[in-house]
């Protein structure tokens, strides 16, 4: 009994005048309003359903199309199998990329969560001007990947930034110049990275710890369990969703990473903080690769969903079986 | 209490945890954590503001002799990159004119599908949403030659429509999340009293459902909007060299300098590009976090 049902719902408890009559009058008028509720709607979604399908899907199978390709400057549709796949992860640039994508992975989505949350966690303990620090470490987050690249550029500066003024101290030791050498370059990277990224997930892990039961705090105040031992053992386990969402928004940022590159080391020195990202752009529009670039961009893509498609199909086996059990 | 008073101690002020070591640790904790921030920024305003020989002795921290804004005048009018000398002000205006509409458009479109995805539960539907949901997280990389070659076939590369188009369309996974998950906390009874007073498809979208979304329209619009202005990528690719957005009119005057570089001017350059999102998160402060919060909730 799909059709009028929610009407029906109603009207079991109303004495009808002529029941048969009403309950024909009832599913023909639900049939038609039915038809509408139905092409309405799906006119309305017809828009955005062909972007979906043209800009978005359609622009994926380009893509993974030209990348079985013997495609340079422009797509020649010569089929060559998977051969730009060994092409690119021949390349040292490429290599270097993944490198560098793992460095970034593990250290600042590392980095931004520990830091994060420990910002969170002191925010939330009651302590003054809450406002003005949460103002303070949030606000990196507002601005452009180039301006945060530039203004560490700078502070890193050899020769006038932050090493020279502590040099000119008297603390000979301080060496603040990593962009300049090739095994320090992405240190300076995952520092901006960090320090951009840190405030999302102090916003983010404070609206959890706001959401946590206060009843747990009397109970372990009662047995006498420390603060730390509290966060650790009982509150941050409550949280893992809100863990699990940051970690998930934190990786699409570093596997993004781009401007932040382009604007602090534009990749260098050499080819030292080559990102994937920025392999692919300089391929596709600065050496005409299109075959190389676009196996670099289906690769990003495989991994991006290799991560997110197994995390989805869990949630919604889960949300399936909260909608079970209530 | 008792416990207290029988070892005879007064106890006063609002909580026994006033001076403890955990809680001076606390304070030094964030104040470490506040000055960690804050270094970048304090630095940036002051080395845009000292003159270049100021700049030379190295001093990162020191104060300026004098209050010198005629770096900000230069960054603004005529700072150059490479042999183009028109300053960060080109992309400014340019920045506006690819905001203002991609945000509006973008927001419009987002309500009106989140709308339609959430009370009209038309076939595939749920689909449709869950596919751009997934669409979301995938890099722009692997869209962007397609949509090079898709825009220049209709005559849009490297146009202000192109660009604009190009927002909307990136923008599409975001917003309608935003305004999907906004209207599922809608009571569902609201919806159908307006259907039986009947009301059709639109009137009860313009009439009830977008003036009742007002937070959701403040909250996603300052996300587009600092979001779009903070883009890079996409404008260096879609953009075209006359609307060139700021970020990218920035990155060219800084890293492409010839011969002296002033970095009172770059850092001027860089305040001034800083200066709309960063007014944006100030200025609406909660209404900041509630979009970085909402924006995150999936599903």
């Amino acid at each position: 009994m799909g059709i009028g049902s929610r009407s029906d719902k109603g009207s079991g408890n109303l004495p009808g005048p002529t029941p048969l009559a009403g309950q024909v009058r009832r599913i023909a008028m639900g049939e038609r309003r039915r038809v509408g509720r139905v092409a309405v709607p799906m006119l309305a979604l017809l828009p955005v359903a062909a972007i979906v399908v043209f800009f978005y899907i359609g622009a994926t199978l380009w893509t993974a199309g030209i990348s079985l390709t013997d495609s340079r400057l422009l797509p020649t549709g010569k089929f060559i199998g998977l051969t730009q796949y060994q092409r690119l992860f021949a390349t040292p640039v490429w290599q270097t990329s993944l490198v560098n994508l793992v460095i970034l992975a593990v250290l600042v989505i590392g980095g931004c969560l520990v830091l994060g949350t420990l910002l969170a966690i002191a925010l939330d303990r009651a302590v003054r001007f809450e406002n003005s620090f949460r103002t303070i470490f949030l606000y990196p987050y507002a601005l452009s990947f180039v301006v945060t690249g530039l203004v560490w550029q700078w502070l890193m500066n050899p020769g006038l930034g932050l090493q020279a003024t502590a040099q000119q101290l008297g603390w000979t030791w301080f060496v603040f110049d990593w962009p300049q050498h090739r095994e320090t370059a992405i240190y300076a990277v995952v520092l901006a990275g960090l320090w951009q990224g840190a405030g999302f997930v102090m916003v983010l892990m404070l609206a959890g710890l706001r959401g946590i039961d206060q009843d747990i705090w009397r109970a372990t105040r009662i047995e006498g369990i420390p603060v730390t031992r509290t966060y650790w053992s009982i509150v941050l386990p409550q949280l893992s969703p809100t863990i699990a969402t940051a970690l998930i928004l934190l990786a699409m940022g570093v596997i993004r990473t781009y401007d932040l590159v382009v604007a602090m080391t534009n990749g260098g020195p050499g080819t030292s903080t080559s990102v994937p990202a920025k392999f692919i752009i300089d391929n596709l529009f600065g050496r005409q690769n299109l075959g190389l670039a676009t196996a670099g961009a289906t690769v990003m893509l495989v991994t991006v969903l290799a991560v997110v498609v197994p995390i989805a199909y869990a949630q919604n086996i889960r949300a399936a079986r909260r909608r079970n059990a209530l | 209490m008792s416990l207290v008073a029988a070892a005879g101690i007064n106890p006063h002020g609002p909580k026994p945890q006033r001076l403890t070591l955990p809680r001076i640790g606390l304070y030094l904790f964030l104040a470490c954590a506040a000055a960690f921030f804050l270094l970048p920024a304090y630095v940036m305003v002051l080395t845009s503001l000292k003159s270049m020989d100021e700049i030379r002795q190295a001093h990162i921290f020191a104060l300026p002799a004098a209050l010198d804004f005629s770096a900000w005048a230069t960054a603004w009018g005529n700072a150059c990159a490479g042999n183009e000398c028109q300053g960060v002000a080109f992309g400014f205006w340019n920045s506006v004119k690819i905001a203002v509409p991609s945000t509006i458009i973008s927001v419009l479109f987002g309500a009106f599908n989140g709308y339609a995805l959430s009370f009209w539960r038309a076939p595939g539907s749920k689909l449709l949403f869950g596919t751009i949901v997934l669409l979301g997280f995938i890099p722009l990389q692997v869209f962007l030659y397609p949509m090079v070659r898709l825009l220049a076939t209709v005559g849009l590369f490297a146009t202000l429509p192109g660009i604009v188009i190009v927002h909307v369309v990136f923008s599409v996974p975001l917003v309608t999340l935003l305004f999907r998950n906004y209207y599922a906390s809608i009571p569902i009874e609201l919806f159908k009293a307006a259907r039986v007073d009947g009301a059709g498809f639109w009137r009860v979208f313009t009439s009830i459902m977008l003036p009742m979304s007002t937070p959701m329209l403040v909250v996603a619009s300052l996300m587009q909007l600092t979001g779009i202005w903070n883009d890079f990528l996409l404008g260096l690719v879609f953009a075209g060299r006359d609307n060139l957005p700021m970020t990218v009119q920035l990155n060219n005057i800084v890293n492409t300098t010839m011969g002296e570089r002033f970095y009172n001017v770059n850092m001027a350059a860089t305040i001034l590009t800083a200066a709309v999102p960063l007014i944006a998160y100030f200025v609406s402060g909660r209404w900041f976090v509630r979009g970085i919060t909402a924006g995150s909730v999936k599903g």
